[in-house]
């Protein structure tokens, strides 16, 4: 296993192989054996990267910097100087104006190294999670005694407005505005939920947030609480978690020993109290209402909306429901500023976002990085290459309710814009890495499987929608499929993410949908060979049929 | 057959349980976990149980729950179980990271160990052979849990020696 300290790019579009990019590319593998970084920096070929007139473009990770047009004589001073040394060579920088949008966010990121930058796990692993005094002492508290003593609550939810923080539970709606709808909505007493649910495949995130960091959520939200004038809180957290679940009730405990919780919180007129609540196994009770269904002891299914809980939350009543990544994310802003925030991360997406990564790479685990890093950097770099040198297939983004995204497509930067852009989910964070042995019909019957037993069963498109899709992936996967079900699939998949009522139907199809994007040709393998190109799929010997 | 709990220790375990949680219609869901993993399952005479006590609390406010309310919510979560369940419960996590990183070679290997389709009960009541969704383990799958304990990076050769730790 090598550790790669840096990546190079090269463009190998018509128009850079017509310009000698091939001897480019070689040239950068012979500088960079004589300096002896062989081990270190990888060097590979990529498709256009936009840049007419600068070709051939070379991009160098993690650093962002794109250099072009370059030639074979530019390559031993890119490798001295920036390989070597570690400095970017601005005379050969290209011009950016022309960038494809894929990658044109990278202007953002110039000079920022996308090292791993914590905010929101600062303290995860650092400090006794058991400890008030130990999280004090790194700078806890700091925000909520400035929000209380300094701010009025209009000035807390500007600040998190000009934070540019949006929602890390998936959907990426604005916290602040969020805020400021539910402060601005009449009605009382209002509540603020922290949605701890967290239940999408791959994703762990909230739970090493809550085992390592607890009070930083309650101090979060004590502020929500103070910005939108709420007396309670409530902490969702699933049932699988019993160890974040004794954290969080440990925490309150000590923070309302400490007068950081309860009545007159740092001696002032403001109260806030806060309770626990563990969920019992059910994937739907991540989806806002559904949980606030559930808190309220009633099975967890989604209500209609309009009204939103902005307006008509827990008991009816005006309520913020916010991911505990979010959360996590707020006492950092309130304390150090909304443009020390906004310094981080890509210009549309602010601030850090934590990601696991999983699948067929050599490490797996969480990290926390700033927003627009690419899949290439999160496989190279963190997940230190692809588990026994496989080939990188495909990457599901979000987890199962996330997109699939082709091997092609992994210079795609990790953002909430350009993911937008690119069609492609950042959902919450999960990237299941799957190398060239995965079969993507086999990968799309489990995704499936999975929402035809969490679909709540409230409405039709879901309901009937989730079970018929595996269905039919099943046949296939059998080699009983038919090449009408492409349509048929086609058909559903639209029907379900038009007119569910929430986002488990309305996104539980995204896979399938991404498969038969990119890789038809491996389906129809399936349907009309009757064979399984990985060789997963059980496939049956066909009776003759006629 | 286990012995059927009886219905007088029902009733006793949920006016203990209810007096410890509270008596109101949003202390459901915590009162039925309560039940579930002290008896290992809910059993249907308990729902009563519980209706009879929130009406008692809250018959002022003219709260009305109906026991298809609390059936309503007892078989709509995955932790719940309306019937009675072996002695040791395996949980397989059967979505796609696990699935991904090998779990379709150790699930099989458990089925045939134990000689169980997923959702069945051993005749000596000794094995339940469930399917989870994820929990939240990923980076260490594929994982299956015995009971409260966790089995991460699961091989199919590892399976024989896990089950054998169980009585």
């Amino acid at each position: 296993m090598k550790i790669i300290r840096s990546m190079v790019l090269v463009s190998a579009d018509d128009e850079s192989l017509a310009r000698g990019a091939q001897d480019v590319f070689h040239a950068f593998l012979e500088e960079i054996d004589e300096f002896g970084l062989s081990d270190q920096i990888t060097v590979t070929t990529i498709r256009d990267a936009g840049m007419h007139g600068e070709k051939p473009t070379v991009i160098v990770y993690p650093d962002a910097a794109v250099y072009g047009p370059v030639t074979v004589e530019d390559v031993h001073t890119i490798v001295e100087e920036h390989l070597h040394k570690g400095n970017i060579v601005p005379g050969l920088l290209a011009m950016m104006r022309e960038m494809a949008p894929e990658i044109g966010w990278m202007r953002g990121r110039r000079g920022a190294l996308p090292v791993q930058k914590r905010i929101v796990l600062e303290r995860a692993g650092v400090v006794n999670p058991a400890s008030i005094e130990d999280y004090i002492l790194y700078d806890g508290y700091q925000a909520l005694g400035k929000a209380l003593t300094k701010m009025t609550p209009a000035e807390v939810i500007a600040e998190v407005e000009k934070s540019g923080l949006q929602g890390r539970g998936g959907a990426g709606f604005p916290t602040g505005r969020k805020w400021s709808f539910v402060a601005a909505t009449p009605g009382s007493p209002k509540y603020v939920i922290c949605n701890a649910d967290e239940s999408e495949p791959g994703t762990f995130k909230d739970r090493l947030i809550i085992e390592g960091d607890p009070f930083s959520i309650i101090e979060a939200m004590t502020i929500a609480g103070y910005a939108i004038n709420a007396h309670e809180g409530f902490i969702y957290i699933r049932g699988e978690y019993p160890l974040a679940y004794k954290r969080i009730e440990h925490a309150i405990a000590e923070a309302e020993k400490h007068g950081m919780l309860g009545e007159h919180i740092f001696g002032t007129d403001f109260s806030f109290h806060i309770h626990p609540h563990a969920g019992a196994g059910a994937y739907i009770c991540g989806e806002e209402t559904a949980l606030i269904e559930s808190l309220e002891g009633k099975r967890g299914m989604p209500r209609a909306r309009p009204p939103y809980p902005t307006t008509y939350g827990l008991y009816g009543k005006p309520t913020v429901v916010n991911n505990v990544e979010t959360l996590a994310s707020m006492p950092a802003i309130i304390r150090n500023g909304a443009m020390w925030y906004r310094e981080v991360g890509s210009p549309k997406s602010t601030g850090t976002k934590v990601y696991t990564i999983l699948g067929n790479v050599n490490f797996t685990g969480v990290i926390e990085a700033p927003m627009g890093i690419t899949l290439r950097e999160v496989i190279d770099i963190y997940g230190k290459g692809m588990k026994n040198d496989k080939a990188l297939k495909l990457v599901q983004t979000g987890g199962s309710s996330g997109t699939i995204v082709p091997a092609s497509l992994q210079d795609t930067p990790l953002d909430f814009d350009a993911f937008r852009n690119a069609g492609v989910s950042l959902g919450s964070g999960a990237l299941l890495v799957c190398d060239e042995d995965t079969c993507v019909v086999d990968l799309a019957k489990v995704i499936l499987r999975f929402f035809r037993n969490e679909c709540c069963g409230k409405c039709t498109p879901c309901r009937i929608g989730t079970l018929r899709l595996y269905e039919i992936i099943s046949q296939i996967s059998e080699g009983r499929g038919s090449l009408d079900d492409f349509d048929l699939m086609q058909k559903i998949s639209e029907a379900m993410s038009e007119v569910s009522n929430c986002g488990l139907g309305q996104t539980a199809a995204t896979a399938l949908r991404d498969i038969l994007k990119y890789f038809r040709a491996e389906v129809e393998a399936h349907i009309v060979d009757h064979v399984c190109p990985t060789g997963v799929c059980p496939i049956k010997e066909l009776a003759a049929v006629a | 057959m286990e012995p059927e709990v009886k219905d007088l220790d029902i009733a006793s375990l949920v006016t203990k349980v209810m007096d410890e949680l509270g008596s109101t219609r949003d202390a459901v869901i915590p009162i039925l976990s309560e039940i579930n993993r002290a008896l290992g399952y809910i059993p249907a005479a308990a729902l009563p149980e519980i209706r009879r006590h929130i009406q008692a609390q809250q018959k002022q406010e003219g709260v009305f729950v109906a026991d298809s309310h609390l059936y309503s919510a007892a078989s709509f979560y995955q932790m719940f179980s309306l019937e009675p369940l072996g002695r040791h419960v395996i949980r397989f996590c059967e979505s796609a990271p696990c699935h991904v990183e090998g779990g379709r070679e150790v699930f099989d290997t458990l089925q045939r160990e134990l000689g169980l389709q997923p959702g069945e009960t051993s005749a000596d009541r000794k094995w339940s052979l469930l399917t989870t969704s994820c929990i939240g383990v990923c980076s260490v799958g594929p994982v299956f849990l015995v009971d409260d304990d966790l089995y991460g990076n699961v091989t199919p050769e590892r399976v024989p020696e896990i089950l054998a730790k169980y009585q």
